[in-house]
């Protein structure tokens, strides 16, 4: 070998290498309705009988309710922290009406009304936002449980949506992610085992803009979500995200695929109207007039002005809804209030299968102590009620 | 100055970013909007976005990426949110940043430190109030550090960013907000891997760390007639054995608090370090105050789980009595 066997300087050569770019890749947004709410696709209005359009009224109706009045209970000292989803009630609702009760949701924290709609019980979405592990049984609902480490229940899902398919069921695996979560190291190795499994699931991105304060420009060098199938072989679908119509056709397609053994990552462009959750303040990191930009684009007036123009807003009783979602939730508070007293053995029981001698040990040593020092309660703040 | 232990925190970030141009502070938040606990606050508005940055949510990049500019000559001091959220940069940790001194003998080195808050009582959602210390300190190359006083904060986190090896700097979230204490102004240090001795006592040695010292002393205080030597660890690795061990021998007692679980918990090590050097000096069993064996239980029930005073004082009451 030569003393020197390669350039000073790489430089540049004239060589045209060929190379594939963001650029080349046409990503269309799937749109129904427009911002100012007319139909700008009259071919994908969904197929739905007239009283099916003003339950999806209703139910956007429910979780902008429920985000507000779990908000203020918050600030009230009711609540644990809360992560609302104002905003991205047409990601959220339109969503979930394109699914079965079979199928399985991971949520990740904002989707109260799709819970509420596979089944959970309100009572019990208030007791787990007041910290109450009972809740997290999910009863009746194919639900998961939150997932507060974000992306980690990725992979997890994707472990499900393969059994779902070994047992040749009729049902897929629904992911609810944020746009944070694209950047985790369990959505790369989630998504990809997925299209490599080519399992039953659909993995759906709630673009809401912000990752706390990061906004998604800075998230991620890639002008899309959606994009990013590609690189693991599969189908991304880029959807408005604020358009329930268009999301409710995005995600009932892309449950179709997943059935046929093709996962599909959907990216719903949309924004988080309120702060992540009620612990962050959102003044510090992003300007009003964006906000202020965003509320022109509600997604709950722009499905009005569709109904209005499909001649199905005369047949909503804007009045009674409210006053029916407000009674649903008092109920609901009424209930977890009467949750009953919970039990020291609680947090032990679950820890196996079956509570290990040191386990046993620890529960009666701790039950002693609080029997013999009453006092030991002082330092047990006052929590929400539960 | 009188400062929490934030502040001190975001003080000696703000003293050592200015002594030294390589020193790098980023994570997730932490230069728009100050951090979610405000650690970082200012940083951005003095030393500008290339020495203060937001990063994706990534913590095995934010890690991963702390160990190759530690390499490559920088100072990083990388924040992970909550110390819930480090298990996915555990690999990092493990796989990088304890072992490449001694991997490469020497050549390449990780002078990095990662701050994260940890522990409970702060009403959190789930994954934000592990305390994992032992598993962190199980990792031979790296050191782990748990100030509990604004002081020690600034003088330990001066000497975590200064220090030649790789640094978990585990902060006691807690009692960021819960008091004030004189803090010295400017330059302040104080070494990793020694231990604190609170207060000298010739009846029991009571060893604790973090948030977990201030329910000792509270506990402490409802004992007037025991004589009680109290130990901060301050460090969980290195282990200051000496002034555990030479305690031990002086009040031939030791009770351990620590608000992890207790199977495999670091009160553990500190029991074998005294069965190893000091067995015969024992005149009972080393006690251990702890968090249960369960994970740490949502809000509504997280006090249950935290050695409150009253355990602690038990626990001391039982061993001097012994």
């Amino acid at each position: 070998m030569n003393e020197q066997s390669r350039p000073e300087s790489p430089g540049s050569t004239d060589a045209d290498v060929a190379a594939v770019s963001e650029r080349d890749v046409d990503v269309a947004t799937h749109r129904v309705v427009d911002a100012d709410g007319s139909v700008v696709a009259p071919d994908a209005v969904p197929d739905l009988a007239d009283d099916r359009f003003l339950d999806l009224y209703r139910w956007m109706v429910l979780q902008r309710t429920f985000d507000e009045r779990a908000t203020k209970l918050q600030r009230r000292g009711l609540l644990g922290t809360y992560a609302s989803g104002r905003g991205q009630e047409a990601s959220i609702i339109g969503s979930a009406f394109a699914l079965t009760d079979d199928d399985w949701i991971f949520p990740y924290g904002r989707e109260a009304g799709a819970l509420l709609m596979h089944g959970l019980s309100m009572r019990d979405l208030l007791l787990y936002w007041r910290g109450i592990e009972d809740a997290s049984r999910m009863e009746n609902a194919n639900v998961f449980g939150f997932a507060i480490s974000i992306g980690s229940h990725i992979p997890v899902a994707t472990g499900t949506a393969w059994g779902q398919q070994l047992d040749d069921e009729d049902a897929i695996s629904f992911v609810n992610l944020g746009d944070g979560a694209t950047s985790t190291g369990a959505f790369h190795e989630g998504i990809n085992f997925a299209g490599v499994l080519g399992v039953p699931a659909v993995f759906f991105t709630q673009n809401n803009q912000y990752a706390i304060s990061m906004p998604f420009e800075e998230q991620t060098a890639a002008d899309t979500v959606a994009q990013k199938a590609i690189a693991y072989g599969m189908d991304g679908i880029r959807v408005d995200g604020n358009d329930v119509l268009a999301v409710y056709n995005a995600v009932a397609t892309a449950r179709e695929r997943a059935l046929a053994g093709e996962p599909v990552l959907i990216e719903a462009v949309t924004y988080r109207r309120a702060a992540h959750t009620t612990s962050d303040d959102p003044t510090r990191y992003r300007a009003d007039e964006e906000v202020e930009e965003w509320e022109r684009r509600d997604p709950v007036e722009r499905y009005r002005s569709f109904l209005r123009e499909r001649g199905l807003l005369e047949a909503v009783d804007e009045e009674a809804i409210t006053e029916e979602v407000n009674e649903l939730f008092d109920e609901a508070v009424a209930a977890a209030d009467a949750y009953p007293e919970r039990d020291v053995a609680e947090l032990f029981r679950y820890v196996h299968a079956e509570p290990t001698p040191e386990l046993e040990r620890q529960l009666e040593e701790f039950r002693d102590l609080l029997e013999r020092r009453p006092e030991m309660h002082e330092f047990i703040e006052h929590r929400p009620k539960g | 100055m009188q400062a929490t232990i934030i502040e001190a925190i975001n003080d000696a970030l703000h003293e050592e970013m200015a002594s030294d141009d390589r020193t790098v502070v980023f994570g997730e938040d932490v230069a728009e909007s100050g951090g979610v606990f405000r650690a970082t606050e200012g940083l951005l508005e003095e030393f500008g976005g290339d020495r203060v940055l937001d990063t994706p949510l990534s913590e095995i990049a934010i890690v991963g990426a702390a160990i190759g500019l530690a390499a490559h000559g920088y100072r990083p001091v990388a924040e992970i949110q909550f110390s819930g959220f480090l298990p996915p940069a555990f690999d990092q940790l493990v796989t990088n940043a304890s072992r490449i001194r001694w991997r490469t003998r020497g050549e390449i080195t990780a002078p990095m430190t990662v701050r994260t808050p940890y522990g409970a009582g702060v009403r959190a959602l789930e994954h934000h109030s592990e305390s994992l210390e032992a598993a962190y300190g199980h990792l031979p190359g790296l050191k782990v550090a748990i100030p509990s006083t604004p002081a020690d904060a600034k003088g330990m986190l001066t000497s975590a960013i200064r220090d030649p090896d790789p640094v978990l700097f585990m902060e006691p979230k807690h009692v960021y907000r819960s008091f004030r204490d004189e803090v010295p102004e400017g330059e302040h240090t104080i070494p990793l891997g020694e231990a604190a001795v609170r207060q000298a006592g010739r009846d029991v040695t009571v060893i604790a760390w973090g948030a977990m010292m201030h329910n000792t002393l509270e506990a402490l205080a409802e004992l007037p007639d025991v004589d009680a030597e109290v130990i901060d660890l301050r460090s969980i690795s290195p282990l200051d054995r000496e002034t555990v061990v030479e305690s031990v021998k002086k009040t031939g007692r030791c009770v351990v608090v620590h608000e992890a679980a207790k199977t495999g918990g670091f009160a553990g090590e500190l029991i074998a370090t005294i069965n190893d050097e000091a067995l015969a000096y024992l005149e009972a069993p080393v006690r251990r105050v702890t968090g249960f064996d369960t994970p740490v239980p949502l809000l509504s029930m997280e006090d249950y789980y935290i050695p409150h005073p009253p355990r602690i004082e038990e626990a001391i009451a039982e061993t001097v009595e012994y």
